[in-house]
């Protein structure tokens, strides 16, 4: 039993994580109604961006490697690139595009992942980086001590960090005159504009916002599993979480996630062996996808009636 | 005229609907001649389009029965209404806009086609002799409606008026028994009303055609229509020949006498 | 002046429904036919054979079975790759336990089994739509990767799933050099693709184009929506999975499931985006341009510097240039290189008088 809960909290931990990510996707598709494919390719875009740049600051201004102001410095820098991405997408590929259906939106954010997977690469070269935030990958040891649980200190505070930053956009997004606006940009564009908020501003904040999730997505995952090409299958994670919640709602992001990190590992524990193992890959889409039949709005999702 | 209305071909009894909370429909009976054109008419939002969306299956309701030929039904889907004979047209319309304007007729008479895909990967021999056969048809509607000049034209291109036109030839394309028409004149300068009005017309002299159809001009209401209902907030509250409807008190207060 | 229509009449409906109305395309397609089955294997050298015209022929079919899918009934899908994958194993499988079997008969049951599958993966379609069901077909290609790995059978128990084409004999004679490869592909990509061309223009082609353009009015109409969309998902399997048969058995030789993987089911996508999407010529047209633009770069990189370029270097260029392409092509012409081609032809025809 103890084993069962090492494994379902497992879960639940990666299970925030593949949140993380999703909700990148959730805050573009409300505000500018883009699935945006290009999200995997932005995590890792921000932490190849990150770890580039505490690799060549101690170069570039004389500061000791590894101290706190290249990390500082080096998280600025990467922020203001991917708040420069955001905006030079936003301007460049969808303001073009306004009014195609979207799944021409989709194919075109499909273009956007090789091109920044590509320009990643260019700039900051294909090895493999590790990324060092600090944080032991050792066990929990209240857990350990007392139930004999196996739980990974740095996932719980990966975790942690994940959760301050859901409920922090969640405040600010509720309560704030910014995120009222965002709502309403959600809800139609038109009525928006003609009420005069300022779209393009809410679209740059939103990519900015996103950009930045990605950015700490990138710093968590790849601090965890080094910053590689691989980084970008966090898109292909955060897809069956956002079919199961639904791709307009936060909260269903947060549950999708966890359903999907809780589910995914138990599946490949305790049906893994009997099938070859390996299964991670393609669980979640079978669920998500089984989920759809039975209830093709998501979770949280809104019920759509065709009018003719 | 030529034509005589004959029995009831569509009865509709007791029809409510609702979206979640909201009642679309309540309580609605009425019914449908042969060969008859029957207008329903009402404000926006009265419920116009949903009674169409039941009738051929595109909205389920939650009671009620329809009888279309004697044949009772209460759950259908849209393909099998079209099947038994029911074609429509859309309020906005619903044209395959990548397609051209033959191609969208052709459509109308998919029902009508036996060859399948086999036939039509080898295409020479039976898919070619039923798509000629089937053209044939389709050209008699393309010169029915006079769009000619038009038909190789992909509809997107087409100016509103045109497209309506389109629409209902590929309506007609189906030689419905029943012919559903959202609005045919919404948005149309008078010219091409009138137009409309003697297609709509001729196509129920000619060929027979029973026609429900849903209109805001009033004066084309009370010219080419049998019988009129007339809807409000999703309840019938009047029914008869128009001249009866045109002096209903509560038609006169729900309708005509705030919007004329 | 040479590509006018004028005194051409059409006196019946027959004339009028031809592949190519006007006798100038005709003419034209007679004459590529001929360029490729007699000139191409008779000038082109191993490389060219080999490296570049048998993979663009059967890129174009697996394309061709994307923009059934896709570009003609509105169904977008992301895993192409996975329904190639089936269509090699298969053959393979047919051609290793069934005694005797005619390759042909072989590929087409392989690609029937790909249809089986594509129908499996389809369902979803019936109640989702659009990037839903994109990332609803991604299960399609995880899962069916996964099978082709982990399940041992399939590869006839090789070592991570890799798998030898067979020879392919065909009336005793045996297809083993370039020019014979090229000429049975080329031969099995023409044949499907004039019959694909005659569905879509057929009333088949209609009702998938009614689906994707609206499918309440489609079904209005009396077009069964899920009879429509599942054949469509049949037989654009059917196309990919002989294109992947065809990959193995023309192409690489030996594959292992992993080739067959997600980047290749976006490489076809690109095809159809580039080259034309809902166009039989487009196909061709985006998978020749994705082969070559590599091809291209590297000659164009190497005369620019002089020097071999470094092939991460290379591969790096290449997704950027991939990706600006298709975001290129989606703002500038969403028809791709295929309308580019009608619009000139267009002009053509009443050139140098344009009103």
């Amino acid at each position: 039993m103890t084993f069962f809960f090492e494994v379902l909290i497992g879960g639940l931990l990666s299970g925030v994580l593949y949140a993380l990510v999703a909700l990148g996707f959730v805050l573009i598709f409300k505000a500018s109604g883009v699935f945006n494919f290009a999200q995997g390719a932005m995590v890792f875009f921000a932490a190849l961006t990150f770890v580039g740049f505490t690799e060549v600051l101690p170069g570039w201004t004389g500061l000791a490697p590894g101290s706190g102001a290249v990390f500082w410095l080096a998280f600025a820098l990467a922020l203001s690139s991917m708040i420069v991405l955001g905006i030079a997408t936003e301007k460049v590929v969808l303001r073009p595009l306004v009014n195609q259906p979207p799944i021409t939106l989709f194919m075109a954010t499909i273009g956007l992942t090789f091109f920044v997977e590509g320009v990643a690469q260019g700039i900051w070269g294909t090895s493999v980086r590790g990324l060092d935030l600090g944080i032991d990958d050792e066990p929990v040891m209240f857990l350990m001590d007392n139930f004999n649980m196996l739980v990974s200190k740095f996932d719980v505070i990966a975790a942690a960090i994940a959760l301050v930053l859901f409920v922090t956009l969640a405040i600010l997004f509720q309560y704030t005159k910014v995120g009222r606006a965002l709502r309403a940009v959600a809800d139609d564009h038109q009525a928006a504009l003609s009420v005069g908020i300022p779209l393009k501003h809410i679209w740059a904040i939103v990519w900015g916002v996103a950009g930045f999730v990605a950015l700490i997505a990138g710093l968590i995952w790849g601090a965890r599993n080094g910053v590689q090409f691989a980084l970008t299958f966090t898109a292909l994670k955060a897809l069956p979480v956002l079919i199961l919640g639904g791709f307009t709602s936060v909260p269903g992001a947060i549950i999708g996630g966890l359903i999907i990190g809780a589910s995914e590992k138990l599946a490949e524990v305790y049906l893994g062996p009997y099938v070859g193992g390996g299964i991670e890959g393609w669980f979640p889409y079978i669920l998500a996808m089984l989920f759809l039949l039975v209830r093709p709005e998501g979770l949280f999702g809104e019920k759509h009636i065709d009018r003719v | 005229m030529a034509r005589e209305i004959g029995d009831v071909i569509l009865d509709l009894q007791n029809i409510s609907l609702r979206f979640g909370g909201v009642k679309a429909l309540t309580d609605i009976s009425f019914d449908v001649r042969e060969h008859e054109i029957r207008a329903i008419i009402g404000p926006n939002g009265a419920g116009k389009s949903s009674m169409l969306n039941v009738i051929n299956g595109v909205y389920h309701p939650q009671e009620g029965t329809i009888v279309f030929r004697g044949q009772e039904r209460r759950e259908m889907e849209p393909h099998m209404a079209a099947s038994q004979g029911i074609a429509r047209t859309f309020q906005n319309i619903a044209l395959f806009k990548g397609m051209t304007v033959l191609d969208n007729i052709m459509t109308g008479r998919n029902l009508m086609m036996k060859t399948n895909f086999l036939h039509h990967a080898m295409f020479w021999g039976p898919a070619q002799r039923e798509e000629i056969e089937h053209r044939k048809k389709v050209e008699e509607v393309i010169d029915f409606l006079e769009i000619q000049n038009i038909r190789k034209t992909p509809v997107g291109r087409l100016p509103y008026g045109l497209q309506k036109r389109v629409e209902l030839a590929r309506a007609l394309a189906a030689e419905p028994s029943l012919l559903l028409l959202d609005e045919p004149m919404a948005g149309m300068n008078v010219e091409e009303k009138q137009d409309m009005c003697r297609f709509v017309l001729d196509v129920n002299d000619q060929f027979g055609t029973t026609i429900v159809l849903i209109e805001h001009d009033m004066g084309v209401v009370m010219d080419i229509s049998d019988r009129v209902v007339v809807l409000d907030y999703g309840k019938k509250i009047g029914d008869g020949p128009p001249d009866e409807v045109k002096n209903d008190p509560k038609v006169i207060e729900a309708y005509l006498g705030t919007s004329h | 002046m040479l590509y006018r229509e004028a005194g051409q009449f059409k006196a019946s409906y027959m004339q009028d429904q031809q592949i190519f109305p006007i006798r100038q395309d005709q003419i034209g397609f007679w004459a590529m036919i001929a360029f490729f089955f007699l000139v191409v294997p008779v000038i082109a050298n191993q490389y060219w054979l080999q490296a570049i015209l048998i993979p663009v022929l059967i890129f174009s079919l697996a394309a061709l079975g994307l923009n059934i899918l896709t570009g003609y009934c509105g169904q977008l899908s992301l895993g192409s790759a996975a329904f190639m994958a089936v269509g090699a194993f298969a053959t393979y499988n047919f051609m290793l336990r069934v005694d005797g079997i005619p390759f042909i008969a072989a590929l087409l049951l392989g690609g029937l089994c790909a249809a089986a599958v594509g129908i499996l993966f389809g369902l979803p379609s019936l109640r989702i739509k659009g990037f839903y069901l994109a990332v609803a077909t991604l299960a399609a290609q995880f899962f069916i990767v996964w099978v082709l790995v982990k399940f041992g059978w399939f590869s006839n128990y090789s070592t991570s799933g890799v798998i030898t084409a067979q020879a392919v004999t065909i009336f005793g004679y045996t297809f083993t050099t370039p020019e014979s490869k090229y000429l049975l592909t080329l031969s099995i990509v023409v044949v499907l693709a004039l019959l694909a061309k005659n569905m879509v223009r057929s009333s088949t082609g209609r009702k998938w184009m009614a689906v994707r353009d609206m499918d309440v009015a489609a079904e209005v109409i009396g077009i069964r929506l899920m009879h429509t969309k599942l054949q469509a998902f049949a037989i654009s399997s059917f196309y990919c999975g002989v294109a992947g048969a065809l990959y193995a058995y023309m192409y690489l030789g030996t594959v292992e499931p992993e080739g067959f993987n997600l980047d290749l089911s976006f490489r076809i996508l690109f095809m159809i985006i580039i080259g034309g999407v809902a166009s039989i010529l487009g196909s061709f047209i985006g998978a020749a341009f994705i082969v070559l633009l590599p091809v291209f770069l590297n000659i164009m990189m190497h005369s620019a510097i002089g020097a071999f370029v470094p092939a991460n270097v290379a591969a790096n260029l290449e997704l950027i240039i991939f990706g600006a392409l298709i975001i290129f092509f989606l703002i500038v012409e969403p028809h791709g290189l295929a309308r580019l081609w009608q619009l000139t032809k267009e002009k053509l025809r009443i050139w140098p008088f344009p009103h």
